[in-house]
């Protein structure tokens, strides 16, 4: 299997490794660079538990090759929290327990801030439209979706 | 299996040309990735068509809209006119799986992937829409409705590829509209889709009429016969009845656990009334 050089960044941080062609960028981003925040579900682009930004735009990382990568900007669950400071929606999360195993949780929130960042004011429709390829099977939707309301409103405010 | 990005339309053909075994083009690769990781195929050779730049780029010129086949329903919808110019265009590219799925999936590839079902393929037949093919004996353009010929089955030769989709710009009178049936809201495949395209003269009259089915055969039909019978009507009981009555004699469609053969023909019929009359709406207005 032949291998390729890659360069990209992940949450800013210039990065470059040897990928296999038919290695998907969630391979990637858990097997070589230990980044195991984002998780695998279906694999097959239906549940969102892998949902990344490439260059800003929500994607699930199954279903794109890793050599794809190469040049683009790859945000991933690792980069929300400040620090020790989380972000207000992994905050909110928290305060409406909108998780209970929390394996969909990183897709739902990489995929939330996605939302908030190009509709700052989000009705409840809106929200439940954007998240609807995220799949969770214990907690149910509405407390997601609360949290991510009640993120919205705190950002808005902040 | 060899990975290439070429940045030429012509390095593309060289390249799925001289490929000995199973060559496949990767545009947003929601399909292909799936088919991959299910071995379904194996290809040898996998060519990645983003970095061509007339690919990715839709452009407005005097003739109309040039749609790169491998932008994104994300862009298509950010697109600051396309939606006003074919509301139904972008609409049915739009319903395409989730977010996530948007931000990869392109018309190339819900094209050429050659489902019966795909969404925003009976919204491009409405819109009169036309391929431009690249390959090893240069360009060539083919009615959209002419490149899907079976399921998995296009009229792609080796080494070919379509690089973009054309749409006239929307004069006045004139409006488009896709509507499917799916047994929730979001989320899922279409059991049955409908696009309709409309122009009408300055009293209303339909001067010329597309319609597109999509999941009612084995691949997604222009219906001449369909768009004809509301041509010269204002699109009175009569003429939509006669509309209806020909979407569904050109229905074949399959039973399967999402809709038996006589529920698609009959919602077919349902969903091409609502469409017609939201495409004249929009024509009107």
């Amino acid at each position: 299997m032949a291998k390729h050089h890659v360069s990209f960044t992940v949450n800013g941080d210039p990065t470059e490794i040897l990928c296999e062609t038919n290695a998907t960028l969630l391979d990637v981003l858990r097997d070589e660079l230990e980044l195991t925040g984002t998780k695998e579900g279906c694999s097959t682009g239906d549940c969102g538990a892998c949902s990344v930004t490439v260059d800003g735009r929500l994607v699930c990382s199954c279903l794109m090759l890793g050599v794809e990568a190469n040049g683009k900007s790859i945000g991933t669950i690792e980069g929300l929290a400040n620090g020790d400071k989380l972000h207000p929606l992994q905050q909110k999360f928290l305060e409406h327990h909108a998780l209970q195993c929390g394996i969909c949780t990183p897709g739902f929130l990489v995929a939330s801030k996605a939302l908030l960042e190009k509709n700052p004011d989000p009705t409840e429709t809106e929200v439940r439209y954007w998240l609807a390829g995220n799949l969770c099977r214990c907690t149910g939707y509405d407390k997601i979706v609360r949290a991510v309301m009640d993120a919205a409103a705190e950002m808005r405010g902040a | 299996m060899r990975y290439e990005a070429p940045e030429t339309l012509d390095a593309a053909v060289a390249l799925l040309t001289a490929a000995t075994g199973d060559a496949r083009v990767l545009a947003g690769g929601t399909d292909l990735l799936v088919q991959l990781k299910t071995d379904m195929i194996d290809p040898g050779l996998v060519v990645d068509l983003k970095r061509i730049a007339e690919m990715r780029q839709i452009k407005k010129l005097p003739d109309g809209f040039h749609i790169g086949a491998a932008v994104s329903g994300a862009e298509l919808k950010e697109h600051p006119e396309l939606k006003k110019h074919w509301p139904g265009v972008v609409e049915a590219a739009n319903l395409i799986g989730s977010t996530q799925i948007q931000g990869r999936a392109t018309l190339g590839g819900n094209l050429c992937n050659a489902s019966p079902a795909a969404d925003s393929v009976p919204a491009l037949i409405a819109a009169g829409a036309r391929v431009s093919i690249h390959g090893p004996k240069g360009r060539r353009e083919l009615a959209v409705e002419d490149v899907v010929l079976a399921p998995r089955k296009t009229a792609l030769a080796k080494g070919e590829f379509v690089v973009s989709f054309q749409v006239p710009l929307r004069a006045k009178g004139m409006g488009d509209a896709y509507l499917r049936f799916i047994p929730r809201t979001e989320m899922d495949i279409a059991v049955v889709g409908v696009g309709v395209g409309l122009t009408t003269d300055a009293n209303g009259v339909i001067t010329a009429a597309r319609i597109g089915l999509g999941a009612v055969a084995a691949r997604p039909l222009y219906v001449k016969a369909a768009g004809d019978a509301l041509v010269g009507s204002k699109l009175e009981a009569a003429a939509l009845d006669k509309m209806v009555a020909a979407v569904r004699a050109a229905c074949s469609p399959i039973d399967d656990k999402r809709g038996t053969i006589e529920f698609r023909i009959k919602v077919a019929g349902v969903i091409a009334r609502r469409a017609a009359i939201t495409a004249y709406e929009r024509a009107r207005t």
